[in-house]
C-alpha cells in the first residue's frame, strides 16, 4: 500500500440534452418572466474598443444535418488581447468588451450569431497565439461540451506562428478553424461534429 | 476560513477515462454527434484559465426557487431543497461561481416546444433557476422533486428523476454540465445516458444522497450534491511566461 492522493475526480459530464434553453436562454426559448435577460446576451457594449465584427455559422452532426438544438458559449479577449476576467493579470481590459457570450442555434434555420470585437493576440509560453474566440459547444448527443476555437482567415502570419495550430497534426484540418471573411467584418465559420470536414476539437 | 480555490494557474487535464466518452451507441443521438478524429490535446493557456464573472447584482430575489419564481403562485409537487458545495480537485471550496438548473415538473414535463409528452404543463412551473456559491463554495435550490418521464431512444427508455446543472468556474476551461440523480431511483442504473458514464464509481458522484438533516421539517425534505470543478497546478515549478 502507498499513501493516498487527496485529489478529487472532477464530477463527470452528462449531456445539456434538447432541453438546455430552458435553463440557459429561457427568453430565446420564449419562457419569458423568470429573468430579465437571457445571460450572455451580447459580448460587447456599445463603444466597445477595435473592429466590430459579425460571426454566422451553423453546426452540422456526421450525417450532414443542419442541427437546431445546439447551443455554444464564446470565450475571448479585448483588441489588444486581455481578457475581462477577475484573474487577469496582465492588465485592465475594456470596460464594454464583456467576453463571453452565449447564444443558441436558430430553431427553424439552425444558424446562429455572433456580434462582437476580433479579439487581439494572447501570449503564450511557447509564443503568441493568433487571434482567435474560444467555443464551447452542447447539445442533445452530446456527452462532454466540445471546445474548439474560431481563427481567421485573414490573420495567416500569426495563424502560421500560433503555438496551439501548429499543434495540430493533419496541417489540412487547420482550415476547419479559420473563420472565412464574407464581406466586410461579416465571416462566416461552419462546426462539423463528424465525418469529412470534421472541425477540430481540443482537450485544453 | 478554508482556503478556497486558486483563481490561476495551469488547469488540470480532464481525464477523459473518467468522464463519458463521446460515441455511445447506447446513447442512440451521440452516434452522429461524437467527433471521430482525436481531440487535440495540450495543457491550458490564458483562453482556458479566464473565464467570465457573475456578481449577486444579477440575481433576482426568487432565482434559486422554482417554486415561486415563473409565477408567483406556487408550483406542484414534493418540495425539496437541492444544496451542496462546489469544490475543486483539490478540495477547496470554488466561491462565487454560477450555477445554473433546469428540470422537468413534477410529472415529467418540460416547458419547451420540443417536449410533447402527455404529461400536462404546471402553470406555475418554469423549470429553471440559478445562484452563485457563496465564499465557501456552497449554494441552495428549493424546488420540486423532478418526474421520470420516457423518451425515444430505446422502445421503453425513461429518464430517472433529474435536475440538470451548469457550472462556471473561474476559469473557461472549467465549464461544465451534468446532471444530478437521487438516491434510490430505480431508473438510474437502466437509463442509457447514465450509462454513458464509464464506472460506476463516476455515475455514484452524480446520486446526490437524502439529506434529513438539511431539510426542513413539515416542509420540504433535502437532497446533497456537492459539484467538483477542474483543479489548477500551483507548483513552484511550473512555468511562467514574464510578466504573467
Amino acid at each position: 500500500m502507498v499513501q493516498k492522493l487527496d485529489n478529487l475526480m472532477e464530477s463527470p459530464s452528462q449531456t445539456a440534452g434538447p432541453y438546455v434553453h430552458i435553463g440557459c436562454t429561457p427568453n430565446f426559448l420564449g419562457n419569458a418572466g423568470i429573468y430579465p435577460v437571457d445571460l450572455g446576451a451580447s459580448a460587447i457594449r456599445e463603444g466597445a474598443k477595435g473592429e466590430i465584427i459579425t460571426i454566422t455559422g451553423h453546426v452540422r452532426d456526421g450525417s450532414g444535418m443542419i442541427m437546431r438544438d445546439a447551443m455554444i458559449e464564446s470565450w475571448q479577449p479585448d483588441a489588444e488581447g486581455l481578457f475581462p476576467s477577475a484573474n487577469e493579470t496582465r492588465g485592465k481590459a475594456d470596460p464594454n468588451v464583456l467576453g463571453w457570450c452565449r447564444f443558441a442555434a436558430d430553431f427553424d434555420s439552425g444558424d446562429w450569431t455572433l456580434r462582437t470585437v476580433k479579439p487581439g493576440p494572447v501570449p503564450h509560453i511557447q509564443g503568441m497565439m493568433a487571434p482567435h474566440i474560444s467555443l464551447w459547444i452542447v447539445a442533445r448527443g452530446i456527452n462532454i461540451g466540445l471546445q474548439t476555437r474560431i481563427y481567421f482567415e485573414d490573420e495567416a502570419e500569426a495563424n502560421a506562428r500560433c503555438p496551439i495550430l501548429n499543434r495540430i497534426e493533419h496541417r489540412a484540418r487547420v482550415n476547419t478553424l479559420l473563420a472565412k471573411k464574407t464581406g466586410d467584418g461579416t465571416y462566416r465559420f461552419d462546426i462539423v461534429l463528424q465525418g469529412e470536414d470534421e472541425t477540430v476539437f481540443f482537450d485544453l | 476560513m478554508t482556503e478556497t480555490s486558486p483563481t490561476t494557474g495551469p488547469l488540470f487535464p480532464r481525464d477523459r477515462f473518467w468522464h463519458p466518452p463521446a460515441y455511445t451507441p447506447g446513447y442512440k443521438t451521440s452516434m452522429t454527434r461524437a467527433p471521430s478524429r482525436p481531440l487535440v490535446a495540450t495543457s491550458s493557456t490564458l483562453s482556458e484559465e479566464t473565464g467570465p464573472a457573475f456578481g449577486r447584482d444579477m440575481l433576482g430575489e426568487r432565482d434559486n426557487n422554482l417554486i415561486l419564481n415563473f409565477t408567483g403562485q406556487p408550483a406542484i409537487g414534493e418540495r425539496i431543497i437541492v444544496h451542496g458545495r462546489v469544490l475543486d480537485q483539490s478540495g477547496r471550496p470554488v466561491p462565487n461561481v454560477l450555477i445554473e438548473i433546469w428540470q422537468a415538473n413534477a410529472g415529467g414535463r418540460y416547458r419547451h416546444q420540443k417536449d410533447g409528452y402527455l404529461a400536462p404543463l404546471d402553470p406555475n412551473f418554469g423549470g429553471c433557476g440559478r445562484t452563485i456559491s457563496d465564499d465557501q463554495g456552497r449554494y441552495e435550490f428549493l424546488t420540486v422533486r423532478p418526474g421520470a418521464y420516457p423518451w425515444p431512444n430505446g422502445t421503453n427508455d425513461w429518464r430517472p428523476m433529474h435536475i440538470h446543472f451548469s457550472v462556471f468556474g473561474s476559469g473557461f476551461g472549467q465549464r461544465l454540465i451534468t446532471q444530478m440523480y437521487f438516491e434510490g431511483d430505480p431508473l438510474i442504473p437502466r437509463c442509457p445516458i447514465v450509462r454513458t458514464i464509464p464506472s460506476q464509481e463516476a455515475i455514484d458522484s452524480l446520486v446526490a444522497p437524502l439529506d434529513m438533516n438539511g431539510g426542513i421539517p413539515m416542509d420540504a425534505l433535502a437532497y446533497k450534491f456537492d459539484i467538483v470543478l477542474r483543479g489548477r497546478r500551483q507548483t513552484m515549478f511550473e512555468n511562467r511566461l514574464e510578466g504573467l
